[in-house]
């Protein structure tokens, strides 16, 4: 941009405009934006069907009789029966529980891992920034579900349904992007004249971290965590299918998927709509997380 | 360059022992049986048990487990897997076949991934590049689990356009559709960084120059935006070859392809921790050497690295 | 070389009796989608052959937007070009097809930038980027090109031309650089040059060395410079006439020893008055009240009116002042130029 006239163009609105706060700003953009509106109504949905799936079911997802096998859609079964008899809708409806759960979970263990060691890292820097950065690049190198199959398969007993083996695998395996993106915004923001300024008029450390720095890098941060969730979902879905994920009698997208696809040919329908379901879960959350980072960093768009 | 390269290779041994320690701390952390650990669910009879604490060292202290542990994947002794079969075989007996698969699928996402995002980029906004992005989000929001069964049933079963199932001795033909479906797991990043690096370099002000040199609009693109633009792509292909080999995993188990994924599948159904963590170590040294050789690419790709 | 030129471009139209470069009633606007930014409002000037013609503003004039619209590298959108004739030998250039009008880019009318670092591509070495030209333009072969190269190189005083030709630019200094992209500027043989800012970026040693290299070169090739430049110092120095730019207008032209001695537009005169002078020490420094007008919302009348200490009524009503002629070879927009001058 060496151009002075391009970048008069572009600040001109801002010398005689109003002024708003980067949140306000990014609350107005993203209340214009479509996608968001979209995203946001899929999100609450999915949350509502998580934690009040009797609202969308009268079914039991637990009532099977294999007189039912592979049934297409009835009255009451409007998805039709999966190999053992059980109502599609209903255990489609019921596994939203368990990827909302395992999705959350492990994304907030992630969130808080990723916070503390990217804040760290950015802000003292130094050797704190030195073996941090390279315990990142150390998990970085062990691709993410070749660590998952061996860490989540130890880590779950036989009778439980394996929930917080997957929370905890894919927490302890995904903070890496969270650490990043924290600690090149706490760098970044680090260096800029205001926080130079609190410095110098004798801000204490903390005070410096948690008034000037943090609010200052959420916005990204809160963006990779929205993403992370969804993948998280994701990713809960293959380690159940590959059976290292939930077990037993846990009810999941990604079990269902992994049953019924032995038995696509003779009936499609148990495969395709937890299929949809999982696929419009994660894709709801990336979604929202590109709606909020477009709003918060509209050069990029 | 030089000191490049020696930075870079100080770096890989670092990772590579963090990493492998990583996967070894992850299969025998935390464990009070061991043993039980590697055998999963099933009871080990006493001859199993006696050849496992040998072959592991489960006997002596942590580190020292470790320690024979990485002299074992640096020789290229694996062991034996739970069903007896020597892991380092079943490693070469599946090896050719994956290859193909990820070279496949790695050239069928390249090049959709960088012409789509070139074009995306040029006509920015337009309907286009909307399109695009939309058909990556989609994309993005499909995990393979969801992905390649679904790709089955639909262009196997139902169009019959490719066959559902292939042999070790695979053609290129039959491994199309997996190969296909493997792209589609690292099509949707590469081509968003694609697109928005060549928007970036775009407005850069050698872009104005070339142009001001009165040369094609191809060639400014195709030459000049280009070469710039590949540099964040390349970097990306470290990355991608780890979403890739989870990938595998996955089609592989689903198209009966009797791969690298597919054994490393089955090892997992069966719960046979020793193949588990054969198979798994070498995929990692495989990724770092990428990794690796990733960052030299870039190095030439980019001379302000090279003559740091 | 002459032939193969005439024959690899010839323009149809062309007419060796009119002006080398002319200039008229040229408007470009930026539409952006907060309103649109007028940045070049009727803007005219010529160009001789061996002539230096300074185009003087303060950043946000339109002065880079008009070498930009020249060279016809306008990034559009946002901007567009909505009226005005931009004439190369009595060839206007805007109703030339886009093909003929790149073989005038580097050519004809060739351009230097202001930071040559971002200028030139990162990723190629400074030969490829020189030797380009030649492939593109002449058709020679890789070698050919290369040794081409270098001896453009050594032109522009660069040592060790043949072993710096596989250099990339980061690898040179900033007035190093600078010489890189005169001669790649040069390479063609053009018969304009436009040099937008080309010493702001450098060290003031280094600056006159640069200016007093473009100014041989021009003399051995008897081209036209158009040299866009906020710098009045630079402009004393090598300048024969010179443009006042204000708001996207030419407020003022004339040649240089008359406009220093006299200034006839105020914004001129106030231009020259913001110079630190040594034999006004301990004076108080005149500066220039109020800000250069937004693109987006220019003045009624003459622009410069709400920062003008002779403005009048007749000022702040449209249309804006007529180029009046003051003097013989001067004109000025202003309508009290009388009183500007001193009369």
């Amino acid at each position: 941009m060496s151009d002075p006239n391009l970048i008069t163009v572009a600040e001109a609105p801002d010398v005689s405009g109003r002024s708003r706060s980067l949140a306000g700003d990014a609350w107005a953009d993203l209340r214009r934006n479509k996608i968001f509106w979209v995203s946001a109504v899929l999100v609450v949905v999915i949350l509502l069907m998580a934690f009040l799936p009797s609202l969308f079911t009268s079914a039991d997802p637990g009532a099977c009789a294999l007189s039912n096998k592979h049934k297409g859609p009835t009255g009451s079964a409007i998805f039709g029966y999966d190999f053992q008899g059980c109502d599609v809708f209903a255990r489609t409806i019921y596994g939203t529980r368990a990827s909302i759960e395992v999705g959350v979970l492990s994304t907030l263990m992630a969130g808080v891992l990723g916070l503390v060691f990217g804040l760290s890292a950015g802000y003292f820097g130094g050797t704190t920034d030195a073996v941090l950065s390279r315990l990142t690049d150390i998990m970085l190198g062990v691709p993410f579900l070749l660590g998952a199959v061996v860490f989540s398969g130890r880590l779950s007993g036989s009778e439980d349904d394996g929930v917080w083996a997957v929370t905890l695998t894919l927490g302890v395996l995904t903070w890496t992007s969270a650490a990043r993106v924290m600690r090149s915004s706490v760098i970044a923001v680090k260096s800029q004249d205001y926080v130079a300024a609190g410095r110098m008029l004798g801000a204490s450390p903390g005070r410096l971290m948690f008034r000037h720095i943090l609010p200052n890098s959420m916005a990204s941060f809160i963006v990779v965590l929205t993403i992370l969730l969804g993948t998280n979902i994701a990713a809960e879905a293959t380690l159940s299918y590959l059976g290292v994920g939930l077990k037993g009698d846990a009810v999941s997208w990604g079990l269902q998927i992994a049953e019924a696809q032995d038995y696509a040919r003779i009936a499609a329908h148990p495969l395709i709509w937890p299929s949809i379901f999982l696929a419009a879960t994660v894709l709801a959350f990336i979604m929202l997380g590109d709606a909020i980072r477009d709003a918060f960093d509209p050069k990029l768009r | 360059m030089f000191r490049y390269i020696v930075r870079r290779l100080l770096q890989m041994i670092l990772t590579f022992f963090g990493a492998t320690f990583v996967v070894f701390a992850l299969m025998f952390a935390n464990q009070d049986d061991p043993i039980q650990a590697l055998v999963g669910e099933k009871t080990a009879s006493d001859s199993l048990r006696a050849a496992l604490t040998e072959r592991y060292h489960l006997d002596e202290g942590f580190l020292t487990q470790y320690w024979y542990y990485m002299k074992g994947l640096l020789t290229g002794d694996l062991g034996k897997s739970l069903t007896g079969r020597d892991i380092s075989e079943m490693l070469a007996d599946a090896w050719p076949v994956t290859i193909r698969l990820a070279i496949l699928a790695i050239l069928i996402a390249a090049a959709i991934a960088v012409t789509t995002g070139v074009y995306a980029g040029i006509r920015r906004g337009g309907l286009f590049d909307n399109g695009t992005l939309l058909m990556t989000l989609l994309l993005l929001a499909m995990p393979i689990v969801v992905l390649a069964p679904l790709a089955q049933l639909v262009f196997a079963m139902e169009l019959r356009w490719f066959p559902a199932t292939t042999t070790k001795n695979a053609t290129l033909y039959e491994l199309l559709l997996p190969a296909l479906v493997l792209a589609t797991t690292v099509i949707a990043t590469q081509l968003r960084v694609t697109r928005t690096s060549v928007v970036e370099n775009l407005r850069a002000d050698y872009v104005r120059t070339a142009r001001a040199k009165g040369l094609a609009p191809r060639r400014v693109t195709w030459v000049h935006v280009l070469r710039n633009s590949l540099i964040p792509v390349v970097t990306l292909i470290g990355v991608d070859l780890g979403v890739l080999m989870s990938g595998a995993i996955v089609t592989e188990e689903v198209f009966n392809i009797p791969g690298v994924g597919f054994n490393l599948a089955r090892g997992i159904r069966t719960e046979d921790g020793p193949l588990v963590v054969g198979f798994v170590s070498v995929l990692v040294i495989i990724f770092l050497i990428v990794n690796l050789a990733v960052d030299l690419l870039y190095a030439a790709l980019d001379p302000r690295i090279r003559y740091e | 070389m002459t032939d193969i030129k005439a024959t690899m471009d010839a323009l149809p139209g062309i007419d060796h009796r009119a002006p080398l470069l002319q200039i008229n009633d040229l408007h470009v606007e930026f539409r952006t989608r907060d309103g649109v930014a007028k940045a070049v409002n009727g803007a005219s000037f010529w160009l001789s052959p061996g002539e230096t013609l300074a185009i003087l503003g303060e950043s946000g004039c339109g002065k880079s937007v008009t070498a930009q619209a020249i060279m016809g590298i306008l990034e559009s959108p946002p901007g567009h070009l909505t009226a005005g004739e931009i004439r190369y030998r009595g060839v206007d250039l805007l109703k030339l097809p886009e093909a003929q009008r790149r073989k005038v880019r580097a050519n004809r009318i060739a351009m230097i930038f202001q930071d040559a670092l971002s200028a030139l591509n990162p990723v190629y070495t400074v030969g490829f980027q020189l030797a380009e030209l030649f492939r593109m333009h002449r058709g020679m072969s890789r070698s050919d090109a290369k040794n081409r190269a270098v001896d453009l190189l050594d032109q522009v005083k660069i040592p060790a031309a043949r072993s710096r030709v596989n250099d990339y630019p980061h690898q040179f200094s900033g007035g190093m650089r600078q010489r890189v992209m005169i001669a790649m500027a040069l390479a063609l043989d053009p018969e304009v040059l436009i040099a937008d800012e080309p010493t702001t970026a450098l060290d003031v040693t280094v600056q006159a060395q640069i200016m007093g290299l473009l100014a041989e070169l021009q003399q051995q090739r008897n081209m036209g410079l158009v040299l866009i430049t906020h710098d009045m110092g630079v402009v004393a120095d090598v300048a024969d006439r010179i443009s006042v730019m204000y708001a996207g207008r030419v407020v003022e032209e004339a040649p240089v020893h008359d406009i220093y001695a006299r200034p006839g537009h105020p914004y001129t005169r106030a231009l020259l008055e913001s110079i630190p002078r040594l034999d006004l020490k301990g004076h108080q420094l005149n500066v220039i009240r109020g800000l250069p007008p937004a693109l987006t919302d220019i003045p009624r009348g003459c622009a410069f009116n709400p920062r003008c200490r002779y403005a009048k009524d007749p000022c702040r009503q449209d249309p804006a002042p007529p180029a009046y002629a003051i003097a013989p070879h001067r004109t000025a927009r202003c309508h009290f130029f009388r009183e500007v001058l001193g009369e």
